[in-house]
C-alpha cells in the first residue's frame, strides 16, 4: 500500500476543509480522497530513500492496478499509445537535434510523460492546456499532429507555428493548446485569463497550466493564485515537481519545499500526486476538473516526477549522479504502467506490439514530414508582427 | 460637440466602447468601487456591474498577464495602470507576451488589449511617480504605443485602441486629465492609430511634439508669431507605428526641425525621429535636428528642480530659434 506523509495529509485536508466549509458540493475534496490520490511518502521520492527499487516499484504497481479496474480498456491503451509516442518523438528529436537538423534549445520531456498524459486525458477537447517550454508531450498530447510538431522543431513552413516559434513555442488554436511560453512562469498568468474569459463567457471549459517547481518562486506564481481564488476561476494548476530547476535542485532554491502547502496561504484546494503514475495524476485532474467545470474553483496539483535527461540538449549534468537518475529510472512511467496492464491482463503481446509498431510508424512518418517540408518563405519575416497592420510608408517594409 | 476634460473624455471612450461590446471589460486598481484613482473610470462600475468593471490586488504582473490571457481565447480586456510607473512591474507579460504572441504562434493568437493609464510627470510626486516610459514600449514590434494630447484625441483614438486587434500602450498624461476641449458626441467618432496630426501649419519651423509637449509647442509657436518664425506643430498621436510621411512632408516645407518631447533624451523617440528625418530628408534640412528633452536625472521632488527637468516654453522657443539661426 501507498504509505502517506502524515504532515503533509494534514496540510493538505485542512486546505480541503476550508473550501470545503464554502464551496457547493461538488467541489468539497474530501481527506479521504486525497490520500486515495496515491499520494508518495516524501521517503520514496527524495534522494535519502531507503527502500529498494523492487519495493518502490511494487508498492506503486498495486496502487496503479486498483485504478485500472475503474477505466475502459479503450482510454488505457490510448494513454499507453500516447505515453510511447512522446517517449519515441522525444528520442527521435533528441537523435535530430544532434545531428543538427532541430537548432535552439531542445528541452525533452522523457521520465514526466505520465504527468502531460495524465493530466490532459482528463478533460475535453475544448479544453484548454498552457504549459512551459518543455511541451512537446503536451502539444501532443491536446492532439497536435507529430508531423506539426516535429516541423516546427526542424523550423519548417508546416510547422505548428510556421516555424516562428520552435522548440519552446508550439500552438494549435484548432485543439486550444495555447503555447509553449519560455519565461518561467510566464505562463500562469495567462492560463489565469484564459480561465477568467471561460467564467466571463459562462461556458464550462477549464483550463490546465502547466510549470515546473522552479515556477513556484515566481511571483506570477503567487499572484496568479490569488486571483484565482479570490475569483474563482476555472484554472487547474498543475506543478510538475521534477526537482531541478535547470541545475539547481528544489533543496538548494526553495525554502519551504511543500509545494501543495502553498495553496493554503491562498486558500485553494491541493493535492500531492505521484507523477510516475499516469492514472493517479489522471484521478487528480478529474477531481480537479469537477470542481472546475461545475463551481469554478481552482485546484492546485503538486506532481512529484523526475527527468531523465538533460535541462536541455546541452546539460553537462554535473549536478547530480547516475546513480540518482537511474533510481528514479526504476520508477519509470511507461515501465510501471506496462507492468499494470499486463498483470491485469488490459493489453496482450501483440497489442504492445502492435502500438510500439504504430508508434515507430508515427515518429518516421513525422520526421519524414519534417525533412520534406519547405522552410519558410522569407517573406514570413513580416507577416504575424500586428494583426491590423498600419503601414504609413511603404519604405519603411511592412509594420 | 460639448467640452469636456480630458478625463471626460476618456470615461465616455470607455462607456460607449464598453455599451458597444460586451467582450470589452475594464481591470484595474481601484477601477470599480473608488471610482478610479484619477476618476477616469467614474461611474463604470455603477452602470456596468461587477462583470466588466473589476478591481483587482495590487498585482500588474499578474493581472497584465491575466489580461493577455483572456484576450487570446476572445475577450477584449482594458487594463487600467493606477500609473505606467506600475506597468514596469507587468513588462514581462506585456512584451514577453502580449507582444510577441502573434508572432511566435504563427499568427495564431493576436491579443486585442488594451494597457491604459497616466504617464509622464505629474506634480512633485519625485522619481518613481514621474516617468515618461513611451521609448521603451515603442521599441518592441507587436505593441502599438499611443499618447493623446487633447480630449479629442483621447476620445477617438481609445476607441479605436479598443477596437483594435492588437495590444495598444495608451499613455495618458496625468498634467492633462484636466484639460478641456471639444469633443463630438457621436458614439462612431474615431480616430486612426497610426496618423499623426499637424495642429498649426507654418512654414519657417517644423515642431514635432507628443502629449505634454504639444501645449508647449503649440504656445512656442504663438510666442515665434510675434518673433516673425512661422512654426508647424505636428502631434505624433500614435508613436509606433510612426506616421513619418507627415513629419517628412513637414520637413521638406519648413527644412528645420525642433523635436519636443517630455522624456529623457537618450535612447528616447526624438532620436529616433531624428535618424528617421536624417535618413530620408537629410538633403532638405537648412540645420541640424534639433531635441528637447526632459532632464537626464530621475525626476526630482522639489517644485523648483521639478520645472527644470520638464521642458517648457521657452526652451522650445529657444531651440527653434537657434536652429533659425536668429540667436
Amino acid at each position: 500500500m501507498v504509505r502517506v506523509n502524515s504532515r503533509k495529509q494534514q496540510t493538505v485536508a485542512k486546505s480541503n476543509y476550508e473550501i470545503g466549509k464554502r464551496a457547493p458540493e461538488p467541489s468539497r475534496v474530501g481527506a479521504e480522497e486525497t490520500t486515495a490520490t496515491g499520494v508518495m511518502d516524501d521517503e520514496s521520492a527524495d534522494m535519502v530513500d531507503s527502500s529498494s527499487p523492487q519495493q518502490r516499484r511494487e508498492s506503486l504497481k498495486e496502487a496503479q492496478k486498483n485504478r485500472l479496474a475503474d477505466i475502459d480498456r479503450e482510454t488505457l491503451i490510448n494513454i499507453y499509445h500516447q505515453m510511447l509516442l512522446v517517449r519515441r518523438f522525444e528520442e527521435k528529436s533528441a537523435e535530430a537535434y544532434s545531428a543538427g537538423k532541430i537548432g535552439g534549445f531542445c528541452h525533452l520531456y522523457i521520465g514526466q510523460e505520465a504527468v502531460a498524459i495524465g493530466a490532459i486525458s482528463a478533460i475535453r477537447k475544448d479544453d484548454y492546456v498552457l504549459t512551459s517550454y518543455r511541451e512537446h508531450a503536451h502539444a501532443i498530447a491536446k492532439g497536435m499532429s507529430p508531423d506539426s510538431v516535429m516541423a516546427e522543431l526542424f523550423g519548417k513552413a508546416t510547422g505548428c507555428s510556421k516555424g516562428k516559434g520552435g522548440s519552446m513555442h508550439m500552438f494549435d488554436k484548432e485543439v486550444n493548446f495555447l503555447g509553449g511560453h519560455a519565461i518561467v512562469g510566464g505562463q500562469i498568468p495567462l492560463a489565469t485569463g484564459v480561465a477568467f474569459a471561460s467564467k466571463y463567457k459562462g461556458t464550462d471549459q477549464v483550463t490546465l497550466c502547466f510549470f515546473g517547481e522552479a515556477a513556484v518562486n515566481q511571483g506570477a506564481f503567487h499572484e496568479s493564485l490569488n486571483m484565482a481564488q479570490l475569483w474563482k476561476l476555472p484554472c487547474i494548476y498543475i506543478c510538475e515537481n521534477n526537482q531541478y530547476g535547470m541545475g539547481t535542485s528544489l533543496e538548494r532554491a526553495m525554502a519551504s519545499q511543500d509545494i501543495s502547502q502553498k495553496a493554503c496561504a491562498y486558500d485553494i484546494a491541493a493535492e500531492f500526486v505521484d507523477g510516475m503514475d499516469v492514472l493517479a495524476v489522471r484521478e487528480a485532474t478529474l477531481r480537479a476538473v469537477e470542481r472546475a467545470r461545475t463551481s469554478y474553483f481552482p485546484t492546485l496539483l503538486e506532481v512529484r516526477t523526475y527527468r531523465f535527461m538533460g535541462h536541455s540538449m546541452s546539460d553537462p549534468g554535473n549536478y547530480r549522479t547516475r546513480a540518482e537518475i537511474e533510481r528514479h529510472q526504476e520508477r519509470d512511467p511507461i515501465k510501471l504502467f506496462t507492468a499494470s496492464l499486463k498483470e491485469e491482463r488490459v493489453m496482450s503481446d501483440s497489442d504492445f506490439q502492435r502500438i510500439e509498431a504504430d508508434v515507430k510508424e508515427q515518429v518516421e512518418h513525422a520526421l519524414e514530414f519534417a525533412e520534406q517540408s519547405p522552410l519558410p518563405d522569407p517573406k514570413e519575416l513580416y507577416t504575424d508582427v500586428y494583426a491590423n497592420p498600419i503601414v504609413p510608408d511603404s519604405k519603411r517594409g511592412p509594420q | 460637440m460639448t467640452v469636456v476634460t480630458m478625463r471626460e473624455a476618456l470615461n465616455q471612450a470607455l462607456r460607449e466602447e464598453m455599451l458597444r461590446d460586451e467582450n470589452v471589460f475594464l481591470m484595474g486598481e481601484e477601477v470599480g468601487a473608488y471610482q478610479g484613482a484619477y476618476k477616469i473610470t467614474k461611474g463604470l462600475l455603477d452602470e456596468l456591474g461587477e462583470k466588466r468593471v473589476i478591481d483587482t490586488p495590487i498585482t500588474e504582473l499578474g493581472f497584465a498577464g491575466l489580461g493577455v490571457g483572456a484576450a487570446m481565447v476572445g475577450l477584449r480586456p482594458v487594463i487600467e495602470f493606477m500609473t505606467f510607473n506600475f506597468s514596469i512591474l507587468a513588462t514581462d507579460q506585456i512584451i514577453n507576451s502580449a507582444a510577441k504572441m502573434l508572432y511566435m504562434s504563427g499568427g495564431q493568437f493576436n491579443i486585442p488589449i488594451v494597457f491604459r493609464g497616466p504617464g509622464g510627470s505629474a506634480f512633485q510626486v519625485s522619481s518613481q511617480h514621474s516617468q515618461a516610459l513611451e521609448s521603451w514600449f515603442s521599441y518592441f514590434p507587436g505593441l502599438k504605443v499611443v499618447m493623446p494630447s487633447t480630449p479629442a484625441d483621447a476620445k477617438g483614438l481609445l476607441k479605436s485602441a479598443i477596437r483594435d486587434d492588437d495590444p495598444v500602450i495608451f499613455i495618458e498624461q496625468e498634467r492633462m486629465y484636466g484639460n478641456k476641449g471639444e469633443v463630438p458626441e457621436d458614439a462612431d467618432f474615431t480616430i486612426p492609430l497610426g496618423v499623426a496630426d499637424i495642429k498649426r501649419e507654418g512654414t519657417d519651423a517644423t515642431i514635432v511634439a507628443r502629449s505634454l509637449m504639444v501645449p508647449v509647442a503649440l504656445k512656442a509657436a504663438e510666442v515665434l508669431e510675434t518673433q516673425g518664425v512661422s512654426c508647424e506643430v505636428i502631434d505624433l498621436r500614435t508613436i509606433r507605428p510612426l506616421d513619418i510621411n507627415t513629419i517628412i512632408a513637414s520637413v521638406r516645407k519648413t527644412n528645420r526641425v525642433v523635436v519636443a518631447e517630455e522624456s529623457h533624451p537618450f535612447c528616447g523617440v526624438g532620436g529616433e525621429i531624428c535618424q528617421e528625418i536624417t535618413e530620408r530628408a537629410f538633403d532638405y534640412l537648412d540645420a541640424p535636428v534639433k531635441r528637447v528633452s526632459g532632464a537626464d536625472v530621475p525626476m526630482p521632488y522639489a517644485k523648483n528642480l521639478e520645472d527644470l527637468a520638464i521642458p517648457n516654453v521657452d526652451q522650445v522657443v529657444a531651440a527653434v530659434r537657434e536652429i533659425a539661426y536668429l540667436e
